[in-house]
């Protein structure tokens, strides 16, 4: 099957399972508000009760939106990362990239950005520079000649990860914890329903570093045959990487601005799709921004019904899947895998 | 008539801090006042000792580096004023092997050679296609055109490079170390292949390696190179001189005729103690 076909299949059916499980997600909810009601309120009948039309309108209906966005660029940066590296464990949190971009975010708040989009739109500029900056510490930290050895990648992830995770720490012992309400909350990841001038911003934060990535898609697939290899077939290697980096950077950023960072999305939404679709990321970019929002959609549904009424961080759901998952990639993959 | 590729003078040295450059290549030997041409249909042998600067010149040939003095051309232009793409429908290079970190199949790894004549697609047209297919019937693995490149054998992987570089349709191949990886059989096939290539299709030849009698057996001039320079140039009967190779190789050699095709071949007198 030709790649065109292939993508616009893995297309069909991924939209379709994305748009039941968004309807489903509607019905789903802590508020006890009945399926004939919800549908009520979808109808846009007058019927529908002021407090139903409050909890389907302004707190699910945007809190879906919110995870189909993060998880789709959660998962298009793995794939972004996972390209530029070689490597099919990169992904914005074992990079350490998250807590680059965590550390961003927190320094924001301590510097007074809180709320309206022009404060949003610094907030994400943050959390851009510390994911640029903490992905650059990993990659001169773990590049070699010839290449980015598996085990050492992770490791200076890992290292990288520490560091920004106790800088965090540091800012939040020394600032008033008042000003920073709710940042142990957020840092284990979260999503919940975003005004719409944020999401508007979450919108255009995705679809900029989903284009970065997309648009030289072709071309990293060239660099899986190394860096002189991709060179003599005419790819200008270095402009590639530095679009992938800033693109999957941007991604991971944006979501750790909107939604904390939320871990392990980007290892196993594209490694399932590698699965099922091969390695083409022509194909994978596209397919991990519905696949990742239906995954991190189907978590944070989860994770809001799973003990209601309370809640439980859609972080957590994701790391109990990731982790064991991560485990299984690190043994059955690095051996095969070129340094 | 206008050579395919021309070295004019080129020097080239690796700087000793170049963090970026392979392992192989930061010790630091280069390329000293090095001139040569590459005739259209010809097969054109490079030999040497280890660390002589023939993965240099590869690289320098494909313009992964620039010379620091002198001057390449391809087909009469200057290498510097094309575009890699540019290049690359002209010069397709043959590496030794490939990464197999991403289980590309090896027909998505033979399309990747069509990327330079087209460098804005997304996508591979039709032709691609087409170029992709006729390459890889050329190399001998269209029945492994499903196959997932890191399944394969040694042999077949090397044919299968092959067919990536052979659907870049470019008139000049460079082979790096062909028949490092093989066994008998698979290198009298590659020989065979490359002959034909040669013959049907007035593809010129860039063949590096390390065996000599692989090199007289199949080039029809050689470059002798030894610590960046050239140190012959010619046939191989002119080239393969006993007493120039034991002064380059520093070892005792027989310098004798293959006693089927009358080529030169090249034997080590093995020290006894």
């Amino acid at each position: 099957m030709s790649p065109t076909a292939r993508l616009v299949a893995a297309l069909a059916v991924l939209a379709t399972a994305t748009a039941v499980a968004a309807m489903a997600a509607l019905f789903i909810g802590s508020a006890p508000v009945s399926p004939r009601d919800v549908l009520a309120v979808l109808g846009g009948r007058a019927s529908a009760a002021p407090v139903d039309q409050v909890v389907v309108l302004s707190l699910r209906l945007p809190r879906i939106a919110a995870a189909l966005l993060a998880g789709g660029a959660l998962a298009v940066a793995g794939v972004g990362f996972q390209g530029l590296t070689r490597n099919p464990l990169a992904e914005p949190s074992v990079l350490g990239v998250s807590s680059g971009a965590a550390f961003g975010v927190v320094l924001a708040q301590v510097f007074g950005l809180r709320a309206g989009p022009l404060e949003i739109l610094g907030l994400v500029g943050f959390a851009f520079v510390g994911a640029f900056v903490a992905g650059t510490a990993v990659y001169a930290i773990a590049a070699r000649a010839g290449g980015l050895p598996v085990h050492t990648l992770v490791l200076a992830g890992v290292i990288v990860g520490i560091f920004f995770s106790s800088a965090i720490t540091v800012l939040i012992s020394i600032v008033d914890f008042d000003r920073l309400g709710g940042v142990v909350h957020w840092l284990l990841g979260n999503l919940g329903p975003l005004p719409p001038a944020e999401l508007g911003l979450f919108v255009a934060a995705t679809a900029l570093g989903f284009w970065l990535v997309l648009h030289p898609s072709r071309q990293l697939n060239l660099l899986a045959l190394g860096e002189e290899g991709a060179l003599q077939l005419g790819v200008d290697a270095e402009r590639v990487k530095r679009r992938i980096f800033a693109g999957a950077a941007l991604l991971a950023a944006a979501v750790v601005a909107f939604a904390g960072p939320i871990g392990f999305v980007g290892l196993i939404v594209p490694h399932a799709l590698r699965l099922a679709l091969g390695p083409d990321n022509r194909v994978l970019v596209p397919a991990a921004l519905l696949a990742g929002g239906l995954f991190l959609l189907v978590a944070d549904t989860l994770a809001r019904s799973l003990i209601a009424p309370a809640e439980l961080s859609v972080g957590v759901i994701t790391s109990f899947c990731g982790a064991p998952f991560f485990v299984y990639l690190l043994r059955s993959r690095t051996e095969r895998i070129e340094p | 008539m206008t050579p395919l590729a021309e070295f004019r003078h080129v020097d080239f040295a690796y700087r000793a801090s170049r963090a970026a450059a392979p392992r192989s290549a930061r010790t630091a030997f280069a390329l000293r006042d090095l001139s040569f041409t590459v005739e259209a249909s010809e097969v054109f042998g490079i030999i040497g000792p280890n660390a002589s600067g023939k993965t240099t010149l590869i690289r320098l040939l494909s313009r992964v580096l620039l010379p620091a003095r002198g001057e390449i051309l391809l087909d009469g232009r200057p290498l510097e004023q094309l575009t890699r793409a540019a290049v690359a429908t002209q010069v397709a290079v043959v590496p030794q092997d490939v990464p197999q970190g991403f289980p590309y199949t090896v027909e998505e790894l033979v399309l990747m050679g069509r990327f330079p004549h087209a460098p804005g697609r997304l996508f591979e047209s039709a032709a691609d296609r087409d170029h992709a297919r006729q390459a890889m019937a050329q190399a001998g693995v269209a029945d492994l055109a499903a196959e997932r490149i890191d399944r394969l054998s040694g042999g077949e992987r090397q044919r299968v490079i092959l067919a990536r570089a052979l659907a870049q349709r470019a008139r000049l191949l460079v082979l790096d170390e062909p028949t490092a990886h093989l066994d008998l059989r698979y290198q009298a096939e590659c020989v065979g292949l490359l002959r034909r290539l040669n013959r049907d299709t007035g593809l010129g030849i860039v063949l590096v390696s390390h065996d000599l009698n692989l090199a007289a057996e199949v080039s029809d001039r050689l470059l002798l190179l030894a610590a960046g320079r050239a140190v012959r140039l010619g046939s191989p009967e002119a080239v393969l001189d006993d007493a120039v190779l034991e002064e380059v190789y520093g070892c005792r050699v027989l310098v004798d005729k293959h006693p089927a095709s009358r080529r030169p071949t090249v034997q080590i007198l093995w020290p006894y103690p």
